[in-house]
């Protein structure tokens, strides 16, 4: 949050890969292991989610959401620009 | 970004060795497959894996179907006649040796792989009935039902099964090692393969492999011309870390290649401008079969090879009249007339005659089986589509019986690309191998993406497990030879060195990537010249002298992305030398001259080969046909294999 006594310096990254959900990870970095690109680093602290350190490099295959014991702790979302459009076939042509 | 601990140990000091019969490079689907097949024939295997092993590689994530298994026992097609197609089609510029071992013994490995616990057959009897499937096996087809020498089979299963049955035989697993160089006899380019050297991505720990023999199963190179910096990931279809480290390292200890003069204008996955693979609307490969209708509805026809419309959905699927079989698949782009199946009307030809954008693909109208079997089997078992493509689109409401996905773009691509924005794709270069899948330095094989036109997870899988066994039969008639240690430590010192830098003046490896990408882009174009190429030779010569010892990396992880950018620039002088070896356009390479004579178009019908002796580059030429009568060689050099059975 922006307020006149504190500025955060970090940068927003061109796409947020992944997602987790601190309420379901359990923090047992199956994902930290199984990710061949090697985008995350378990956090410091045991039981948390762990860091996405190079999102930019996430190749988006979704491994750490098919080994994921905790359905639902991790979403994998592809970057705005990929996302597809689809519609209703019955509703062609009404556009 | 916070300033966080490293959560490894730095061990960049640190230094281990270790022994073994059969080294693997790459645990991908060649590489388990090559460890699979050495520990079979009682070697001692280490397999060394820049991810991991369980699901990394190309093909980790799954795979939807397999290609050119000629010997199934559906299989109405030779694979002689089926290895002489895949030649004919390219006009010879393609691996004849591994595409007949792909086609010869690809159905073996999926037997290999389902005794494995890979999910082969339609074993829950969940398409019972289809047209492509097989009642009495439960095998299921794809494209040519007819002919039925491609499986649908369910990838997801297949990486981790082998990586189970490696643990089983005792394959020595060592993961999150990038590997950096080939180790020789005597330290000389050109000696013997005696071993090789890596780097712990973690920890940075160096590492030094001693191998009686050592198989490469690296995959192909990437970001030559394409790079994104924010979406490094999506640069290319294959994973973000296989930029082609086995071509840098082979082409370092003086190994031959081919066919690397050939690239083509970018059409897949690439730069983020892409779509997701098999993610948006079309009607190849995994989508193959699908209805494409206009933005009003109306369907766009469905013809075979000499334009007739097909009346109905089961046609698409059998060869034209006339016809044995045709091709399709990740190899085939364009085939020929006598290989060509049936595919829709051109979208151009179709907007001509009043057709709307955009266009859509729709499952809506398939039969049940049909419909199911994309969207839901193949989309889901493909790699890269079960997690982003299945279970994302249909949690955000997508529902295959009532809407259509848009297309972006023709065939399978799904954006539009510049001529000089191109890609190592649809059969590129790679190693030059023989019949042993042996390279021409001693000790030293290849296999799957690392070979010269290669592609996709049968033709990895089944050179893979040929390159174990050839490799497994030179090494148990072999000693260790000790490494050279003056080799070790210049390596060591190479791999460092960045780390040293100052990053307040230094130059990363993003910008550095971004660098030969331009440079590639403007100097080997679509358009080639002698000018330009060397041009472009000399800028990526002052990079690796003047901009490489000025790298720097914050991190072990880093310092990997930097040494990968590295062998992206050996790889692009690879490419530029064996340019400027092909002096007249090829079609069949898709390699185009703007200054050779037309008259000599055509006459140097040759694979054209580059190898570095004494640090200098030779060049050589091989015929298009070296490998010989496919069937005799093969017999002759498989017959423990054969008789095995």
């Amino acid at each position: 949050m922006i307020n006149k006594n504190f500025v955060d310096y970090s940068e927003m990254p061109a796409s947020k890969p992944i997602i987790f959900n601190p309420e379901k990870c359990t923090g047992c970095n199956d994902c930290v292991d199984i990710c061949q690109v090697d985008v995350f680093i378990p956090d410091k602290e045991s039981g948390k989610p762990p860091v996405i350190l190079f999102p930019g490099e996430c190749w988006y295959c979704g491994c750490c959401v098919m080994v994921c014991p905790s359905e639902g702790a991790i979403t994998l979302r592809h970057p705005l620009m990929n996302q597809v459009h689809w519609v209703a076939k019955s509703e062609l042509g009404s556009i | 970004m916070e300033n966080l601990e490293w959560p490894y140990p730095l061990e960049l000091d640190k230094e281990e060795r270790i022994t073994c019969d059969v080294l693997v490079l790459g645990g991908g689907i060649a590489g388990c497959m090559a460890a699979l097949s050495a520990a079979r024939k009682e070697q001692r295997v280490i397999l060394v894996e820049k991810g991991a092993a369980k699901m990394s590689g190309a093909g980790g994530s799954g795979c939807d179907h397999w290609e050119s298994a000629a010997t199934n026992p559906c299989s109405k097609v030779t694979p002689e006649d089926l290895t002489n197609a895949l030649l004919d089609n390219t006009d010879g510029y393609n691996n004849g040796i591994s595409h007949y071992i792909e086609c010869r013994e690809g159905w073996d490995r999926l037997l290999d792989i389902e005794k494995m616990g890979g999910k082969i057959r339609d074993v829950d009897d969940e398409f019972r009935g289809a047209a492509f499937r097989d009642e009495k096996t439960k095998l299921m087809f794809a494209y040519d039902y007819e002919s039925k020498f491609t499986l649908r089979v369910w990838g997801t299963s297949f990486k981790p099964a082998m990586y189970n049955e490696m643990k089983k035989l005792g394959v020595k697993i060592f993961e999150r090692i990038m590997i950096t160089s080939l180790l020789t006899e005597e330290g000389r380019q050109g000696g013997r393969c005696i071993g090789a050297t890596g780097i712990h991505t973690r920890t940075g720990k160096f590492f030094i492999f001693s191998g009686k023999a050592t198989i490469l199963c690296l995959s192909r190179p990437a970001r030559i011309w394409m790079f994104s910096s924010d979406h490094t990931g999506l640069c290319e279809f294959r994973p973000t870390q296989c930029i082609g480290d086995g071509h840098a390292i082979g082409w370092n200890a003086g190994a031959e290649f081919t066919m690397m003069e050939k690239s083509v204008r970018t059409e897949f996955s690439a730069a983020g401008r892409s779509y997701p693979p098999y993610g948006a609307g079309n009607n190849h490969n995994t989508w193959f079969g699908a209805s494409i209708i206009d933005s009003t509805g109306k369907e766009i026809p469905y013809a075979d090879r000499d334009g007739n419309i097909l009346q109905s959905v089961e046609e698409r699927f059998i060869p034209a009249k006339g016809q044995s079989f045709f091709l399709m698949g990740g190899s085939i782009d364009n085939p020929k007339y006598e290989y060509r199946g049936p595919d829709t009307l051109p979208f151009s030809k179709m907007l001509e005659q009043g057709y709307k954008l955009p266009f859509y693909a729709d499952l809506t109208a398939l039969p049940e089986t049909e419909r199911k079997v994309i969207w839901g089997m193949m989309v889901s078992e493909e790699g890269k589509t079960r997690i982003p493509v299945y279970e994302n689109y249909k949690n955000a409401g997508f529902d295959p019986e009532k809407h259509v996905l848009q297309c972006y773009g023709i065939g399978w691509t799904s954006a539009s690309f510049l001529p000089q924005e191109r890609q190592l794709f649809g059969l590129p270069g790679g190693f030059l191998n023989d019949w042993e899948l042996k390279t021409n330095i001693g000790g030293l094989y290849a296999a799957g993406d690392a070979l010269y036109a290669s592609n996709c997870y049968g033709h990895a899988a089944a050179t893979g497990y040929y390159a174990g066994r050839h490799a497994s039969k030179y090494a148990s008639k072999t000693d260790i030879i000790p490494f050279d240690r003056k080799q070790a430590e210049r390596e060591k010192e190479r791999i460092h060195s960045p780390l040293r830098n100052n990053p307040e003046k230094s130059i990363g490896w993003k910008e550095l990537n971004m660098g030969i990408a331009k440079t590639m882009q403007n100097y080997c174009g679509e358009l080639k010249c002698d000018e330009l190429l060397n041009i472009g030779l000399l800028r990526l010569q002052e990079y690796e002298k003047n901009v490489v010892p000025e790298t720097f990396a914050f991190n072990p992880h880093e310092l990997v992305r930097l040494l990968e950018v590295f062998d992206i620039l050996t790889v692009s002088q690879i490419i530029l030398h064996s340019c400027i070896a092909r002096k007249t356009s090829s079609a069949a390479l898709n390699f185009n001259r703007s200054d050779s004579n037309p008259a000599e178009a055509g006459e140097d019908q040759k694979l054209i080969t580059v190898r570095q002796v004494n640090n200098s580059v030779v060049i050589g030429e091989k015929p298009i046909d070296f490998f010989g009568d496919l069937k005799e060689n093969y017999e002759k050099y498989n017959r423990d294999y054969i008789g095995g059975r």
